[in-house]
Parts: structure tokens; C-alpha cells; sequence
């Protein structure tokens, strides 16, 4: 915070960015090259398994980016993000469960399994359409956008700021858990979707559909950092940036500060839901667990470690954690959770910047 | 003082003094000049038998204000006198329970939300400086700057060379050219009390409300803004509410006096401090 920002001809030119989209796509050509390219006898090789764990955290971060950007730059604290991601992880699965066709166990063409299970003799009406990919896409980013879009309209236009939004996002992801373990939802209650064949006609067990889905993924994460920078390098960031600062002082100045914060909030969760789109279909599974109010906790634990205000910080930080929970959870399974919670609270009170405040890096330009 | 919020009555011989003033302090002023507020007739701002209670206890007790255009009024009163509840309830956030706010002839304040009272034209500094920390002097400035605030107008914002001058002058007049690129959070604080009116003055208001401008400030620093709230005078009307009775009566034309919630007495500095009720209930005390 020495000198002034600097002024980029584009959202993404700077040093800080480079790097971050650098090392992006270095991940996203480097390990599909390792798995593929290298046989499985050469220490180089990347196994499969390390290719779907990568994917995953690459989802995570971008999940955490989601978050970053509104917590970091406008102030809104969502505990409930999991929920978004959820979501369009579950729209992305009703596309894949539909791709099951005759595959599945009753080999019923139109029915999914626990439709038929259930005795249920049509397909609901909210399942039409998802046998396309181009609409399960669409629902991907419209669903939890309408959500976001209606939860923030009532909530940012009665003020509801600070702690209390948070606890209503917590209620949020709550309610739509309940609501999704109900089996007659019509979104397999407990057991979710799972036992996915392909997609696009591409095997998801295949290695070569793995590596794409983890550049894919990749692509998705950069896209994401891209937008969210274009915001933040405009005047609209500046306005952001006010708002979490000050926002009673923003509102004086003219600015309707809902709409500001009803915007950013629907474009983080379709980012959010983008995510977790990509997520279902490499680890084949989404079930109503995913919306549990701990899973959004720990989002924010990711970019608090990472670095709060930092794009790259917040992407990093969903990688790290997750990699030491990867970690820990087959070394020493019962310590993960003492050591996440260790973790948070060593990140407030020796690093209020998180891990990305360690590097000289000026903040506003991350 | 009547109750008909259209009476006009311009007072040239205070807009003419605010002018020479003006002109003595600074002298580029000509691409300013040009934006005078064009209503400049009737009353800038007329409070009506307003009425605010909190549990019971009335903050503003059927008050009755008038600010003329381009006038420079002092508002002064002990601690609970509602000097900030009336500043509140013109800027919309606080609603009255009774009484009529007008601005200008026409438009009704208690029908609007604060951004829009503040994009009709009234800028308001408030007694804690607040001005945005993390970004730079020049940022600060150019949020406050006039013009269409919503978020997709804004996403496409880019600073004309107008914009830029605006921003230039007002870094010029209140004295922080050599901070424009510096962040908010590292001013002094009298700086910062200069940028909160530089972000007030980018708004391009007709009214400007003022809250304790120099509490805090060193000697010089007061009088450096006073010399600038004068400046202001004559172009926009300005209200400020001061305890410094050294202040007020060094930059004062008529003061107004709030006791529990009403105006006690109303006119020059001088006739307001032999007022006996006054010197009773404030500057006696």
C-alpha cells in the first residue's frame, strides 16, 4: 500500500496475474502430460488418482475465489456458499444420472434408478431437458444464480448485514440439505446421484476424460480469476471496496449499495456453482451432504489461510488446506479437524493477510 | 419565518460578500463558476414543524429551518439539541415522525432513499471523518464524483478528461495535490477532513451539510477550513454544526441555535450570544 494502483490496460496484465494464470496453465498441461505421456514405470508418472485429486482441488479453489470476492473486496461473509456449489454440482448430476440411460441397474431408459426404485412411473417435470449438455450448463450457472438472486434481493434490500447475513446463509444450506435428503425432492435423497458412465459420450473412468476435466477445470478457474478481476480493476471494484469499508458512507454518495452487493453475490454464486459443476463429475458422486453448513465454514477457513482480499491467496489457500486435509485424513485421520482449527485460528492472529500477506505482494493488486 | 416553503427571498447582499470572498481566496475559479446550481430561488432547504421521537424522548421537537441559497448557516446547541438528527432526517436516514422536508421548491426529501437524496444534490460530511482507507486520495475522489451510479454504468466507467480536471481542482482546493496518490488511511486527520468536503464538492451538490468540521484539528488547520467552508459559500449553500463558538463566529453570517430539538434563537452570532435564553441554557453554562 506504498503507492497507487497501478492503471492495466487489462485486468490481468499484471505481475501478480501473470504468475497466477502462469502457473494455472503450467498444472493444466503439465499433469494430463504426466498421466498420459509418461508411462506408469517412470518415477515422473502422475497417477490417476493424484490427477481427480488435483481436479478436485482446482474446483475448491475456484469455490474459494467465489467466496473471496465478496468476502474479501465488498464485506459479505457468506456461510453458505457449499450451497451454490452444490447446486450446480447437482444440475451437472441430473445431466450425468440422465447420460446413465439403459446402463443403469433396472435398465430403465428414461428413469434413473432410484426413480424406478421409488416406483415412480415418469420423469418430473424439472428433470426435462437435462438429457442435454448445453442445457444442464445453463441450469448450472442459472440455478444457483436465481437462488442467490432472490436470497440477496430480500436480504440485501432489509439491510441485513455482517453477522446476521452470515447466520442466514448458514440457514440457508441448512434448509436446502433437509430439503434435498427427502427422497420425494426427486433428487435421490440420501444416496444423491452417483454411478455416472460419461459424459459427452467420453468415459469418466478413463484417464484421458480425467485429465481433460482437470484442464477444464483449470480453464474454468482462470475464466474466473479473469472476471473477477475485470470487476475489481473498474470503478465497480472501487465501489466494492467502499462498501466494505464504510458502506453507510458509500450509500451517502450515492451508490445503492444493494444492488452492488446483489450483483456480486449472484455472480460469485454462479462461479460457485461452475465449481461444483465441474467437481461432480470427478469424484462421481453428489449427495445432500455436500450442502451440510460445515462444508461453507471451511470455505472460509481456505481463503482466510490463503490470504482474505487476495484472489490468488483465497485459490491457494482452498489447495493447500485441502491438500494437508488430503493429508492428514489418511495419516492421522483423527487430528485433521484439531488441525484445521488450529490452523484458522494461527491464521488470525499471526496472519491477518493469510499465507498471501507473507509475500511482498501489495494486496490491491492481487 | 413562514410556512410556505416557496417564498423567495435570494438575499443578494450575502451572495455578493460570499463572492468577493471567493474571488480574494482563490482565482480560478471561471470552469466552477459555470456549474452554479441553477435553483437559486426560494429556499435551498426548508424543515417544517418536524417532529422526531426515539422511545419517547423527542430528538427534534417541531422544528422549523429554512437555508437560503448560497447562505452559509451555523448551527449550534449543547449535546442531545438533535443537530444530528436534523442532518440525518434531511439525508434520509432517519424518517420523521411529523413535519414536511423540502428541497429546493418542489422535491420532498421523506419520499427518498439516501443515494437518491444525495444524487439530487446534497453531499454530507460527517463528524467522524470517513473517507475510504484502503483506496488512494485520487480513488476517493473519484467515487465521489457526480453522475450515474448504477452497477453497470459504473463497470464501464472510464474518467473523462473533465472528470480528471474536476478531480484536479478539488485535490487544488483542498490542498492535497501532493497526496493524490497516496491511500486515504495515511492522511493526517485534518487531511482527512479536507477530503471528506474535496468528496463532497465532487458531487457537485447545492446543499452541503457539515458536521463538526474542525473538532480535532490544530489552529491552523481550523482556520485553513474555514477559509475553504467560505470558499464554498456562495456557490453552495452550506450548513455547518460546530461546538467551536471561536469557529463558528469567525466563519458565521446567522446562526441558529437547537435546544431540545427546536430552534431557541435564529440570526447574527452576535444578537444570538446576548440572547438571555441562549447564554442560559448553552454559552452561560
Amino acid at each position: 500500500m506504498k503507492t497507487p494502483a497501478l492503471r492495466l490496460p487489462a485486468a490481468v496484465a499484471d505481475r501478480v496475474s501473470v504468475a497466477f494464470l502462469g502457473s494455472l496453465a503450467a498444472v493444466a498441461v503439465a499433469a494430463p502430460l504426466l498421466n498420459l505421456a509418461v508411462p506408469e514405470s517412470s518415477p515422473l508418472h502422475l497417477s490417476s488418482y493424484a490427477v481427480g485429486l488435483i481436479g478436485k482441488y482446482l474446483c475448491y479453489a475456484t469455490l474459494a475465489l467465489a467466496v473471496d470476492f465478496i468476502w474479501g473486496y465488498c464485506g459479505i461473509l457468506s456461510l453458505g456458499h457449499a450451497a451454490f456449489f452444490s447446486l450446480g454440482g447437482y444440475a451437472m448430476g441430473m445431466y450425468l444420472m440422465r447420460r446413465i440411460g439403459a446402463r443403469g441397474v433396472y435398465g430403465n431408459p428414461d428413469l434413473p434408478d432410484f426413480m424406478v426404485f421409488l416406483n415412480w412411473t415418469e420423469l418430473p417435470w424439472f428433470w426435462y431437458g437435462f438429457d442435454r449438455f448445453w442445457f444442464a450448463l445453463v441450469m448450472v450457472a442459472l440455478v444457483p444464480g436465481a437462488l442467490a438472486f432472490v436470497f440477496g434481493w430480500l436480504a440485501f434490500r432489509s439491510r441485513v448485514t455482517g453477522v446476521y447475513l452470515s447466520i442466514i446463509t448458514q440457514a440457508l444450506t441448512y434448509a436446502l440439505m433437509l430439503a434435498f435428503f427427502r427422497n420425494d425432492m426427486g433428487f435421490g435423497g440420501n444416496n444423491g446421484f452417483t454411478d455416472f458412465k460419461d459424459i459427452l459420450g467420453f468415459d469418466l473412468q478413463s484417464d484421458a476424460t480425467r485429465s481433460a476435466l482437470l484442464a477444464a477445470t483449470a480453464v474454468a478457474l482462470g475464466a474466473s480469476y479473469w472476471v473477477c478481476r475485470a470487476v475489481l480493476g473498474s470503478r465497480t471494484g472501487r465501489v466494492l471496496r467502499a462498501i466494505r469499508d464504510a458502506e453507510s458512507r458509500t450509500r451517502f454518495l450515492g451508490y445503492r449499495v444493494q444492488d452492488y452487493k446483489l450483483w456480486v453475490f449472484v455472480l460469485s454464486a454462479v462461479l460457485a456453482g461452475v465449481a461444483g459443476a465441474l467437481y461432480v463429475p470427478q469424484v462421481g458422486i453428489i449427495n445432500p451432504s455436500e450442502f451440510e453448513p460445515i462444508n461453507s465454514i471451511e470455505v472460509v477457513i481456505w481463503v482466510a489461510v490463503g490470504g482474505r482480499g487476495t484472489l490468488w491467496g483465497a485459490a491457494a489457500g482452498a489447495v493447500l488446506v485441502n491438500y494437508a486435509k488430503t493429508w492428514f485424513t489418511g495419516a492421522l485421520p483423527d487430528v485433521w479437524l484439531y488441525a484445521l482449527g488450529a490452523m484458522f485460528v494461527g491464521a488470525t492472529l499471526f496472519l491477518p493477510r493469510g499465507l498471501a500477506g507473507l509475500l511482498p505482494v501489495r494486496s490491491r493488486d492481487a | 419565518m413562514t410556512a410556505d416553503p416557496r417564498r423567495g427571498d435570494p438575499r443578494p447582499g450575502d451572495a455578493g460578500a460570499a463572492a468577493n470572498r471567493r474571488d480574494a481566496w482563490r482565482g480560478k475559479r471561471e470552469a466552477a463558476a459555470r456549474r452554479q446550481p441553477s435553483v437559486l430561488t426560494g429556499d435551498v432547504l426548508y424543515l417544517q414543524q418536524v417532529t422526531v421521537s426515539f422511545d419517547g424522548f423527542k430528538a427534534l421537537d417541531d422544528l422549523t429551518l429554512h437555508v437560503d441559497p448560497g447562505e452559509l448557516l451555523c448551527v449550534i446547541g449543547p449535546n442531545g439539541a438533535g443537530k444530528t438528527t436534523m442532518m440525518d432526517v434531511v439525508t434520509g436516514k432517519t424518517r420523521p415522525d411529523a413535519g414536511r422536508v423540502f428541497f429546493g421548491n418542489q422535491i420532498n426529501l421523506l419520499t427518498m432513499s439516501e443515494p437518491e437524496i444525495a444524487q439530487a444534490g446534497i453531499g454530507r460530511k460527517f463528524q467522524k471523518p470517513t473517507v475510504f482507507d484502503f483506496l488512494t486520495v485520487f480513488e476517493n475522489l473519484e467515487l465521489a464524483l457526480a453522475g450515474e451510479k448504477s452497477f453497470w454504468r459504473t463497470f464501464f466507467a472510464r474518467l473523462t478528461s473533465r472528470d480528471r480536471e474536476r478531480i484536479d481542482e478539488a485535490l487544488e482546493t483542498t490542498g492535497l495535490a501532493s497526496k493524490r496518490g497516496s491511500p486515504a488511511g495515511t492522511l493526517a486527520h485534518g487531511q482527512k477532513q479536507w477530503l471528506e468536503i474535496g468528496m463532497l464538492l465532487m458531487q457537485e451538490p447545492k446543499l452541503l451539510l457539515v458536521d463538526e468540521p474542525v473538532a480535532g484539528m490544530t489552529p491552523q488547520e481550523t482556520e485553513r477550513t474555514g477559509e475553504l467552508l467560505l470558499s464554498l459559500a456562495g456557490r453552495h449553500s452550506v450548513v455547518v454544526v460546530e461546538h467551536d463558538m471561536e469557529f463558528v463566529r469567525s466563519i458565521a453570517r446567522r446562526v441558529a441555535v437547537l435546544h431540545e430539538g427546536r430552534v431557541l434563537a435564529e440570526g447574527g452570532m452576535d444578537a444570538v450570544q446576548s440572547d438571555p435564553r441562549v447564554i442560559e441554557v448553552y454559552l452561560g453554562a
